[in-house]
C-alpha cells in the first residue's frame, strides 16, 4: 500500500519535472527552430531553385545550382582564400598571443599592466570600424605604411589595391584584430597552471625558458588546441571586415565564401545560387570542424 | 659563481629582447588607433598638408559637430533599443533553458543540450536568405524589429553553454531546502536560480552586448534606410556623403568606439573576462 503510494508520488513528481522542463525550454527551442533550424532547411530548399528573390514563381532546377557550384572557379578560389586566412591566422595570432601572454605572465602582470591595456585596444573596435579604419590607414595616399615608406625615402605603397598584396594585407589586419583575443585567452590558461608547479620547477633548477618549454607549454596545449579550433571556425565564416575593407577585391584576390555568398544573393539577386553557396559553405565548415575535433580527440585518447 | 653571473647576463639579455618585442607589439597595436583619434581632430586639408602623424594645430571639433548634426543620434538610439530588447530577452530565455538542463533529471536533457551547444559553429550566412524572406513576409524588413530575433537566436548557444555550467555549480542543498520549504520549480527559478546566477549573467551580458552592439551582417541585410539602421552601419552612411573627407570618417569611427572605451575604463577586468567568455573550452 505504502509502496504504491510512493511510486505514484514519484511518478507525479517526475511528471511535474517534465512539465516544468518543457515550459522552461520552450522559448529557446522555438527561437532556435524559427531562426536557425528552419532557415538551414529552407536554404537547402531554395538552393534547388533558380530564383531572383522577387519572382513569385521560382523555377525548380533540382541539383542544377549544386552542379554549377562544384564547377564554379570563383567559389573554390574563395574557399582557398578562406583556407589561406585560416592557416595564417592560426600560425600568426596564436603564437603571437602566446608570446604576449608569456611576457606578461613571466614579468608579473601588475608591473606590465600598461602593455596589457594597450595591447587590448584592437579588441574594443568592431570589425566594421576596423575595416573602415584600415581602408583609410592603409590608403596609398596618406596611409600609415605609405607615410613611413616615404619617410624612409621610398614611394607610396598600394597595399589593398594590388591583387598580389591584398590578401596578405587583409591577413595582417585580421591578426591586428584578433591577436589580443588570443593573448587574453592564453593569460587565462596561464592562471590555470597552479603556482606550485611553477615553484617546484624553479626549485628543481629549471630556467624560465626550460619551464616554458617543458612544463608550461605541455600544460597549455589543450587550451591552444581549442584556440586553434576557434580560430579555424572563425576564419572559415569570416565576413564583416573583408566585406567592408576590400569587398572581396581587387578581382577575386580577397574573396571569401561568405562575401561571395552575399554578393551572389543580395547584389546579383541569384538567391537560388546564393543559397547553394551558403549551404556549401555550411557543409564544408561543419565537416572540417568535426574532422578536426575527431583528430584532436583521437590523439588525446 | 661564474655560471651564476652568466645566467644573470643571459636572463637580462632575454628580458631586453622581450622588451623590444613588447615595444614593437605596442607600436603596432596602437598606431592605427592613434591615426584615427589624431586625424579626427584635424581639418581635411590640414591632414593632407601636415602629414597624418602631426598633432592637430588646434582643438578642431567641427568634424564631431558635423557628425552629431547628421543622423548619428538616430543610429545610436536604434542601437540602444535593439540592444536593450535583445539582451534582456536573450539572458532571460537562456537562463530559463539552463535551469532544467543543469538541475532537473529527465531523459532528453543531454541530447537537447548537445544540439543547442552544437549550434555554436553554425555560420550565420546559411540563415541569411530565409531570415531576409521571413522578415519581408512579416513586414518587419527595414525596421529595427527585424534584428532582435536573429540576435537572440545566435546568442543562445554560447549563453546556454556558459549558464548551464554556472548553474551546475549552485549547491543542490540550497535547492533541496527551498523545496522542503514548499517552493515549486517556478518559484525556485525566480527566487533562487536567477539571483544566484548573477555573476554568470553579467559576464554573458558583456559578451553578448558587445557582439550585438557591433553586429553587421544581419543589420546590413535586414535594414535599408538610415532611419532604421544601427551604429555599425553609421560609417557606411557617412562614407557615402564624405568619402574624401578622411578626418570626418575618423570622427565617426572614434564616436562608435567611444562607448567601448568608456566601458573599458570603468570595468576593465569585467570587460576582458566577458569578451573572452566565448573562449572557455571552444
Amino acid at each position: 500500500m505504502t509502496k504504491t503510494a510512493t511510486t505514484s508520488l514519484q511518478r507525479k513528481r517526475a511528471r511535474e519535472t517534465h512539465v516544468a522542463a518543457a515550459v522552461f525550454l520552450a522559448p529557446v527551442v522555438v527561437l532556435l527552430a524559427v531562426f536557425i533550424f528552419y532557415p538551414i532547411f529552407d536554404t537547402f530548399h531554395i538552393s534547388t531553385f533558380k530564383w531572383n528573390g522577387i519572382d513569385a514563381n521560382p523555377v525548380f532546377i533540382g541539383l542544377g545550382n549544386w552542379a554549377a557550384l562544384l564547377k564554379d572557379g570563383a567559389f573554390w578560389i574563395a574557399f582557398r582564400n578562406n583556407i589561406t586566412i585560416m592557416v595564417c591566422s592560426i600560425l600568426v595570432q596564436i603564437p603571437l598571443g602566446l608570446a604576449m601572454a608569456t611576457f606578461l605572465d613571466f614579468g608579473g602582470t601588475k608591473k606590465l599592466n600598461v602593455f596589457k591595456i594597450l595591447w587590448f585596444i584592437p579588441l574594443l573596435m568592431s570589425s566594421v570600424a576596423i575595416g573602415f579604419l584600415f581602408t583609410y590607414a592603409l590608403a596609398t595616399n596618406g596611409g600609415i605604411v605609405s607615410t613611413i615608406s616615404r619617410f624612409l625615402g621610398g614611394k607610396n605603397i598600394d597595399l589593398l589595391g594590388n591583387p598580389r598584396l591584398a590578401l596578405f594585407t587583409v591577413i595582417m589586419v585580421i591578426a591586428w584584430q584578433f591577436t589580443p583575443f588570443y593573448m587574453v585567452y592564453c593569460m587565462a590558461a596561464y592562471t590555470n597552471i597552479p603556482m606550485e608547479v611553477f615553484e617546484a620547477s624553479i626549485i628543481d633548477g629549471a630556467t624560465k625558458p626550460q619551464y616554458f618549454r617543458h612544463i608550461a607549454l605541455p600544460l597549455l596545449m589543450p587550451s591552444l588546441k581549442s584556440a586553434a579550433i576557434l580560430s579555424m571556425v572563425g576564419s572559415l565564416k569570416y565576413f564583416d571586415l573583408i566585406y567592408v575593407m576590400t569587398g572581396g577585391g581587387p578581382g577575386t584576390s580577397t574573396e571569401l565564401m561568405a562575401t561571395y555568398m552575399y554578393k551572389q544573393s543580395f547584389k546579383n539577386f541569384n538567391m537560388g545560387y546564393g543559397s547553394a553557396v551558403a549551404a556549401g559553405m555550411f557543409l564544408l565548415i561543419t565537416c572540417m570542424a568535426l574532422a578536426t575535433m575527431r583528430l584532436i580527440n583521437q590523439k588525446e585518447g | 659563481m661564474d655560471k651564476y653571473r652568466a645566467s644573470r647576463v643571459k636572463s637580462a639579455a632575454a628580458w631586453a629582447l622581450a622588451f623590444v618585442f613588447a615595444i614593437v607589439a605596442t607600436v603596432f597595436a596602437v598606431m592605427p588607433f592613434v591615426f584615427m583619434v589624431l586625424n579626427s581632430f584635424k581639418e581635411k586639408f590640414e591632414m593632407l598638408q601636415k602629414g597624418v602623424f602631426a598633432l592637430p594645430q588646434e582643438l578642431y571639433l567641427d568634424n564631431y559637430i558635423g557628425v552629431m548634426a547628421g543622423n548619428f543620434g538616430v543610429f545610436f538610439r536604434n542601437s540602444v533599443l535593439v540592444l536593450a530588447v535583445s539582451l534582456t530577452l536573450l539572458l532571460f530565455v537562456s537562463a530559463c533553458a539552463s535551469y532544467p538542463l543543469s538541475k532537473m533529471h529527465f531523459g532528453l536533457a543531454d541530447p537537447i543540450y548537445g544540439v543547442i551547444v552544437a549550434c555554436m559553429s553554425i555560420p550565420l550566412h546559411i540563415t541569411l536568405i530565409p531570415v531576409f524572406r521571413m522578415m519581408q513576409n512579416l513586414h518587419l524588413y527595414n525596421t529595427i524589429w527585424a534584428l532582435p530575433g536573429p540576435y537572440i537566436a545566435f546568442g543562445v548557444p554560447i549563453s546556454v553553454f556558459i549558464l548551464t555550467s554556472f548553474m551546475k555549480g549552485i549547491p543542490d542543498e540550497i535547492i533541496e531546502s527551498a523545496e522542503i520549504d514548499g517552493c515549486n520549480k517556478y518559484g525556485m527559478f525566480f527566487r533562487i536560480m536567477l539571483p544566484l546566477s548573477k555573476p554568470g549573467l553579467s559576464t554573458l551580458a558583456i559578451y553578448n552586448g558587445v557582439n550585438m552592439w557591433n553586429e553587421f551582417s544581419f543589420a546590413y541585410t535586414l535594414t535599408q534606410d538610415a532611419a532604421h539602421r544601427t551604429l555599425p552601419l553609421a560609417v557606411w552612411e557617412y562614407r557615402g556623403q564624405y568619402s574624401m573627407n578622411t578626418p570626418m570618417i575618423m570622427a565617426v569611427l572614434t564616436l562608435t568606439v567611444l562607448p567601448m572605451i568608456v566601458l573599458f575604463a570603468v570595468a576593465q577586468d569585467k570587460l576582458v573576462k566577458g569578451m573572452t567568455a566565448g573562449a572557455v573550452k571552444g
